[in-house]
């Protein structure tokens, strides 16, 4: 019997913030690569990565994205929780 | 019942009169605005005697309304040639509204260069000479006002940059524990109340009989509705984004948004930003304290509590505060990388007394006319001191980012009807270019900040780079902030209301508690732009028109990385911004 076939991508993943807490070893803007199957969106991604649900700020190459936004090789992904400031 | 201090500089006396019937109802921006508006000639010099300076705590300051300690500072601006408010938080505004007075009109000018202090009690106000306070630094001045008038003080100071009169000298103002270190920065109103012989104000509000409050049970239901409000939102709540990282944390996301200007608003990524961001800082104050360190508040009544402080590695403090604006002006926008040098440039500029932002800028441009390098921390310390010596060169860079581009024939200064950006690249963020091209004050992140919906996702969620609609959100944005200003309240009560509606209405209730009016939502947001209106009319009367509405020409051709884009919003879509007001 065949297995089933999964495409596989890379996505490159820097986390800000309290988000940065639950990967300790991850320093300031360093990317995380993570591999994911093609046809992923941000959000499944957010699942993944055990972040709390509902994130709003999601930049995907500089770019604000919403959860719904599907995922392509290479991307490079920033993930913040709600912050302000000015 | 409140009262006005006029303070006369020409004759050295101070009288305290009935506020008139048509003052009654505004307080902070909507006050200083409207006075100029009334009583300053629209083509006086701003520096000469037919100019005012007007101080004006907000609506509901000195009251038990939370984050509400803010004050507006307003005159004809040097730098702008415009009509300025400049807005700050600290403990000089809760006390001059306990005290009775709703705004200290500052007017005339002395014959002699003589400086004088103004010193306010309950038993009234008196000029005494300001020898003595001359030619120091803040870090060293403030000290001997706490020593000869007491430790709990409110203190208004300007520096030597106001003292010699340039274009960036702010309004410093002492903090909760004593700092001279929080500013009405921009517009260089520091020099405006240099050219009135004003060296300092001092409040001793032993006695002070506190706010009068027309109807406490509005006042109470509004204050309750404002603070669960704050409690509950992630940016405002305890130890959430602010009270955790400070303004600061903004640095990693407009980084992330191609938006961060850097190295003179040459690219909208820096390279090193996470090593100046919030987050640094944060971290950097842990090893260094060995412990985490949460910020504290600029001002009493304070529950968002974003003020930070910095420490050097052998844990004493170096500098309170390092704001996104200030760690970005001298960080990214002068290619300087470390939270240290930062700290440095941010405390020589406080000990001077200069708005940071535009301190940043004029260094970032005196880089690109090649005086020193970006990234040279040495040649930004020297560039400042020069401010500090006075020298030629230090009054061109004091003068702010425009006198040292048009000196030195750069081309890519960064400035709106005389006054440099902030910290949000408006190539890649499209409504905050509207709000600084076309607000009343010049570029001015703080007159209507979209940048809450194009990257924050609060207040509703917008494209940073799309240009459409943009002309209709910043105009909406500059209205409803022209009303927080003039309520007393601090403008990061924003985040808060934005997103929970009962805070909007906390904020109405509040001022209709404190005033005994009946005003709705919607009643406030057209204060607002009555208070755009006026401002507006004063800019046109003194010279300024729609084409004065307008982003730097280099903008609109130089395409800014990563997103490669321009400005492109059009002129019409600018001038519909007060078009359709």
């Amino acid at each position: 019997m065949a297995l089933p076939f999964f495409c596989m991508i890379t996505v490159h993943v820097k986390l800000f913030a309290t988000l940065r807490l639950k990967f300790p070893k991850l320093g300031i803007g360093e990317t995380m690569p993570v591999v994911v199957p093609d046809g992923y969106t941000a959000g499944q991604l957010i699942d993944l990565l055990k972040l709390p649900p509902g994130q709003k700020i999601i930049f995907i190459n500089n770019k604000i994205q919403k959860e719904d936004f599907g995922l392509q090789d290479g991307d490079r992904i920033g993930i913040f929780p709600p912050v302000g400031g000015g | 019942m409140s009262k006005f201090l006029v303070v006369d500089m020409t004759n050295c006396a101070v009288e305290y009169r009935d506020v008139p019937e048509e003052y009654k109802n505004l307080a902070g921006r909507g006050l200083t605005s409207t006075i100029i508006h009334d009583q300053v000639p629209p083509s006086c010099h701003p520096l000469g005697p037919n100019n005012k300076v007007i101080f004006a705590p907000g609506i509901v300051t000195g009251t038990s309304s939370p984050t509400s300690s803010r004050l507006s500072v307003g005159a004809k601006s040097p730098l702008t040639g415009g009509i300025k408010e400049s807005n700050v938080g600290s403990r000089f505004p809760y006390q001059l509204a306990c005290m009775g007075i709703k705004a200290i009109i500052v007017e005339g000018q002395p014959k002699d260069k003589k400086y004088w202090v103004l010193k306010i009690d309950m038993k009234g106000a008196a000029l005494e000479p300001a020898d003595e306070f001359m030619g120091k630094g803040m870090y060293e001045t403030a000290p001997l006002f706490y020593k000869k008038y007491g430790d709990s003080i409110g203190l208004m100071m300007i520096g030597v940059a106001g003292e010699r009169k340039m274009s960036m000298a702010g309004v410093c103002f002492n903090d909760t524990e004593g700092r001279p270190s929080r500013y009405a920065g921009r517009g260089g109103l520091g020099a405006v109340i240099g050219s009135k012989g004003l060296k300092a104000i001092v409040l001793q509000d032993e006695g002070a009989p506190g706010v009068t409050i027309a109807n406490k049970e509005v006042f109470e239901s509004g204050r309750k509705k404002m603070i669960d409000a704050l409690m509950e939102h992630a940016i405002t709540k305890p130890k959430g984004a602010l009270n955790s990282y400070g303004t600061a944390v903004l640095i990693n996301i407009m980084n992330e948004a191609g938006g961060l200007p850097t190295r003179n608003f040459s690219s909208g990524i820096f390279e090193s930003a996470a090593t100046v961001s919030g987050e640094a800082l944060f971290e950097g104050n842990k090893e260094r304290l060995g412990k985490e360190l949460y910020n504290h508040a600029c001002s009493p009544g304070c529950i968002i509590r974003c003020s930070n402080t910095w420490h050097n590695k052998d844990g004493s403090e170096m500098i309170s505060c390092q704001e996104y604006e200030s760690i970005w002006a001298f960080g990214p926008n002068c290619g300087i990388d470390n939270l240290d040098a930062t700290g440095k440039l941010i405390w020589l500029s406080n000990d001077i007394g200069l708005d940071t932002i535009e301190a940043g800028n004029a260094v970032a441009v005196a880089m690109e006319a090649g005086l020193t390098s970006f990234g040279n921390v040495e040649g930004a310390v020297s560039l400042i001191e020069e401010i500090r010596k006075g020298t030629p060169l230090g009054h061109v860079i004091g003068n702010g980012a425009e006198a040292i581009g048009r000196t030195y024939g750069v081309v890519r200064v960064p400035t709106v009807k005389g006054q440099a950006m902030p910290a949000y690249e408006p190539r890649a963020v499209k409504g905050i270019g509207v709000t600084y091209a076309t607000s009343t004050m010049g570029a001015d992140h703080t007159a209507g900040y979209t940048i809450a919906p194009e990257i924050l996702s609060v207040g509703g969620s917008e494209e940073a780079i799309n240009p459409e609609g943009k002309g209709d959100l910043s105009r909406g944005f500059q209205a409803s902030t022209a009303f927080i200003d003039t309520s007393g309240h601090c403008l990061f009560i924003a985040f808060a209301i934005l997103d929970i509606a009962s805070g909007f209405e906390g904020m109405v209730e509040e001022c209709n508690g404190v005033l005994g009016t009946n005003w709705s939502g919607d009643d406030v947001i057209e204060l607002g732009k009555k208070i755009m209106r006026k401002e507006r009319a004063f800019n046109e009367a003194a010279g300024f028109s729609s084409k004065h509405d307008r982003m730097p020409e280099f903008m609109k051709y130089e395409p800014l990385p990563p997103h490669n884009n321009v400005f492109d919003v059009p002129d019409k879509v600018l001038d519909s911004v007060y078009g359709n007001l």
